[in-house]
């Protein structure tokens, strides 16, 4: 691609930040595969939508790859034991969270053999209908692995309804620090392309375009060579720039469409995957292999090997640290620990909690790298605004909130705000602006259902009065009637009376 | 390694760029000393003491707002600072202590703390009270000198200097002299033509090396300019307003004096004088009472621009470009309401865009 071409392709989005990416040495360090722990801590809810129910009971001896969480309703997932064992507990464990509130979830103690359960392959997944594969890919338990962690299934079988031309693969991995998408391009590169090949195929995409950012060269030729043979899957070098994952901006990067505001990728066309999820959907359509352990980036100046680790999925956070060399206390000691990339991953409050689905990497991050200092008041520099790839004013939305004006903050296209953080990130005056935001997304969401619940009381309540107005109505009708009747009954006998008394006094009469 | 105690809950994101406040006000004292150093080599003893005062003034003002508010002090993230700076800049260099002293009180006190701090006032604080005192104490305001640099013959001593600013010593007549604008303002009220009166001035008072008469730091315009470019190339500020301001002003000012050589001063004389090159780049970029967007800011520089010739060519005041600032000051919240970006995903109007379905190229 030329430079013009790549300076075009920039043109697309405005805003971004470009911050230091931190991904060397720990891209570059060979991929480790960590053995599974002597105890998995598997929570039932690692996805977007409802929690898996428990198929399991306390006691039970599983499989590596054994079901034990069945999805419920139609936007769920399904879990797997990460490896072979006993369960031991089925009950709160911490979740993967700032909260650090418990989570259902079941614990394993492994075995040590790490013994799958039967699976059920498939030697060519291309002759399969799509929606087997679909399925397959649903048994399987397979969520977006780039962090958001939708069940895959449903965007792959044409789930959302819509006729699906182009797949983009999102290997843009922009996130700092991270390099597990990077380091399975690098040594699966192959694999990853027969599992996007499989999923153009359930999908009925035209073709597939894989976006890596161009910060990753070595990703990138072996990308190259892998697709080789394909002639319907591109290799596309994009620039570097955060939020270049972000689905609507990969879309635009690579396409120069844009997605409706409040719509989805599928309204134009396009579907967008993860590489990652591309080589879990390979593992569940060819060997049936369910996702039971993932790619997991440990950096941060306190790791002492930092570096990609295959984790079995309920690992704690600690073990994986552990298992790369422990932290180091130099560097002024740990400053935040984080699961996720540090522009929009989450600090959790203890090591105690387990790798899910949706975690791409262990972060612990010194003082310096987390840039901490002094905040201030808005001096309205407006960088927050040139930053912001979306396109909003983050200074006056602020300005609302903090006013506690959050309908007017709306109307500053609140709900266009994708919490990338790269307002916050530039803040001169370090305004935690991503807070603000979830917090009026929050008040905005419970005004809504407040709205609702009242629309919903003022519509019973009517029905109540309408229903008893009714019945007050039935009940003065019936008893008009039942009057009505008996005054009848009672003139009648009035006159029968009257007749016989003037029958007997004519009677009488004729007596006397 | 518990590390429960470690980790204090925060929001991401969990890096910075590392900007900060205080760094953004440096660059800009930074850009603004050498046209300063200027000024106080042209001007002398009396200018330094000026500009000590005023910017003496500003902070304290400052640290007693910041008491008597009981908020936390933020006395040096620089802002108070700068602003004393730019008001000393705009004050004629000989001025009375008490101008400076006054002037201080009033940009801090209730050009900015009454508002309630940095980042709340609607206009700009130096303006706000260089253009009290100008039309409070004209007199005082409007009493320039001949340029006298440190040094040079006739020049006051320290001691000299301390007693012109302290007032105890009049400002002698010889050094009094008219800048450029006010000059040509009396002369075309005489119904003096434009030639002559610039051929009486000896074409000294409009030199582009600032060896001339105005305000302490607007007469060393290339360095101003110099330190403008500085904050571009560092990203402190952007070109919109800047260019605005410049092309505001010089386009009217070609038309007008192609059209009417005899009584409209020509584009260069304009950009060259008065208090332009510091207004464009120091003054009109604050970001507090400025507006956000490139467009509104590109809409605000031109109508100060303008509005400062129509002050310059009409106007009672020979300059008007603190006047062209408090306006457009006033119409940024304005501005800001109607130069909005677009919104990915939406129209300019703010409703989603159609979807279409089609060719991915």
């Amino acid at each position: 691609m030329g430079i013009l071409d790549r300076f075009l392709r920039a043109a697309h989005f405005s805003g971004g930040v470009h911050p230091d990416d931190h991904k060397r040495p720990a891209a570059d360090a060979p991929l480790r595969v960590m053995p599974p722990p002597a105890r998995v801590y598997v929570p039932l809810v690692q996805h977007i939508g409802s929690p898996a129910r428990a198929v399991v009971a306390v006691g039970d001896l599983v499989k590596k790859g054994q079901r034990i969480g069945e999805p419920q309703g139609a936007v769920s997932a399904a879990i797997h034991a990460p490896t072979s064992g006993r369960v031991v507990a089925i009950g709160d464990i911490v979740a993967p969270h700032p909260s650090g509130l418990p989570v259902r979830g079941i614990t394993i103690a492994s075995d040590g053999r790490d013994e799958w359960c039967e699976l059920e392959g498939c030697d060519d997944p291309f002759a399969l209908d799509p929606a087997e594969i679909g399925r397959r890919v649903a048994q399987a338990g397979v969520v977006g692995l780039g962090g958001a962690a939708f069940p895959s299934a449903v965007k792959l079988s044409g789930g959302l309804g819509a006729r699906v031309e182009l797949l983009i693969i999102n290997a843009s991995e922009c996130e700092p620090f991270l390099s597990c998408d990077d380091r399975l391009m690098r040594d699966r590169a192959a694999e990853a392309v027969d599992g996007i090949a499989i999923m153009l195929h359930a999908t009925g995409a035209r073709e597939a375009r894989i976006g890596i950012e161009d910060n990753k060269p070595e990703a990138i030729a072996a990308m190259r060579v892998a697709v080789a043979g394909q002639s319907r899957i591109r290799v596309e070098v994009i620039p570097t720039r955060y939020p270049m994952g972000s689905e609507k901006h990969l879309i635009l990067v690579l396409t120069g469409r844009e997605v409706p505001a409040e719509g989805r990728p599928s309204d134009i066309g396009v579907v967008v995957h993860n590489v990652g999820t591309a080589m879990a959907v390979r593992n569940a359509v060819r060997f049936g292999r369910p996702l039971v352990s993932r790619l997991v980036t440990v950096n941060g100046a306190c790791v002492r090997q930092p570096g990609n680790v295959e984790v079995p999925i309920g690992t704690l956070a600690g073990e994986v640290l552990a298992f790369c060399g422990g932290l180091r206390a130099d560097h002024g000691g740990p400053a935040r620990l984080l699961l996720g990339g540090p522009m929009t991953g989450m600090q959790v409050p203890t090591l105690e909690v387990p790798v899910i689905k949706g975690t791409g990497g262990i972060l612990v991050l010194d003082a310096a790298e987390v840039g901490e200092g002094e905040g201030g008041p808005c001096i309205r520099c407006g960088d927050c605004m040139r930053a912001c790839p979306v396109g909003l004013l983050p200074l006056e939305i602020a300005a609302r909130v903090r006013a506690g004006e959050v309908e007017k903050a709306a109307g500053f296209g609140l709900v266009d705000c994708i919490a990338c953080g790269c307002c916050a990130y530039v803040c001169p005056s370090r305004i935690p602006l991503v807070q603000f935001f979830h917090h009026a997304k929050g008040e905005l969401a419970a005004r809504a259902r407040g709205t609702q619940r009242n629309e919903t009381i003022r519509t019973l309540t009517r029905a109540k009065a309408e229903r008893l107005e009714r019945d007050e109505r039935d009940k003065a009708e019936a008893l008009a009637r039942r009057t009505a009747a008996s005054l009848a009954a009672a003139t009648e006998a009035a006159a029968a009376v009257e007749k016989a008394a003037a029958r007997t006094n004519e009677e009488s009469g004729a007596c006397a | 390694m518990s590390g429960r105690e470690l980790f204090m809950a925060a929001p991401a994101p969990h890096a910075h760029a590392g900007a900060d406040v205080g760094r953004t006000m440096r660059r800009v004292q930074l850009a603004l000393l050498p046209a300063t150093l200027f000024g106080f080599w042209v001007f002398g003893w009396p200018a330094v003491n000026l500009f000590v005062i005023t910017v003496a003034a500003a902070l304290l003002t400052e640290a007693w707002c910041q008491r008597l508010r009981g908020c936390e002090s933020r006395l040096w993230d620089g802002s108070a600072l700068l602003t004393g700076w730019l008001l000393a800049l705009s004050l004629p260099p000989w001025a009375p202590g008490w101008i400076g002293a006054l002037g201080g009180v009033i940009a801090i006190a209730l050009g900015k703390q009454v508002y309630g701090g940095l980042g709340q006032n609607l206009f700009n604080p130096a303006m706000v009270a260089r253009v009290a005192l100008l039309v409070s104490f004209p007199v005082a305001m409007t009493h320039w000198v001949a340029p006298l640099p440190l040094g040079s013959a006739g020049a006051p001593g320290f001691v000299e200097g301390l007693r012109i600013t302290l007032g105890s010593m009049p400002v002698p007549d010889a050094v009094t002299s008219a800048s450029l604008l006010g000059h040509v303002k009396t002369e075309l009220s005489r119904g003096v033509d434009l030639a002559q009166a610039l051929d009486a001035a000896g074409g000294t008072l409009s030199a582009w090396h600032g060896v001339r008469a105005g305000s302490l730091g607007e007469t060393g315009a290339l360095l101003l300019l110099l330190g403008g470019l500085y904050l571009l190339a560092r990203g402190v500020i952007r070109w919109h307003i800047p260019v605005g301001v410049f092309a505001g002003l010089a386009l009217p000012a070609v038309v007008a004096h192609a059209l009417d050589p005899a009584h409209s001063l020509s584009a260069t004389t304009h950009l060259a004088s008065g208090a332009v090159v510091l207004g464009a780049f120091f003054i009109a970029t604050d970001y507090v009472t400025s507006p956000n967007t490139a467009s509104g800011q590109l809409l605000y520089g031109l109508g100060i621009g303008l509005l400062t010739w129509i002050i310059r060519s009409w106007g009672g005041y020979p300059e008007g470009i603190a006047f062209a600032v408090l306006l457009f000051n006033a119409l940024t919240p304005v501005i800001d309401r109607y130069c909005r970006p677009r919104i990915m995903g939406r129209t300019r109007r703010g409703a989603p865009i159609r979807a279409t379905q089609g060719s991915a190229e």
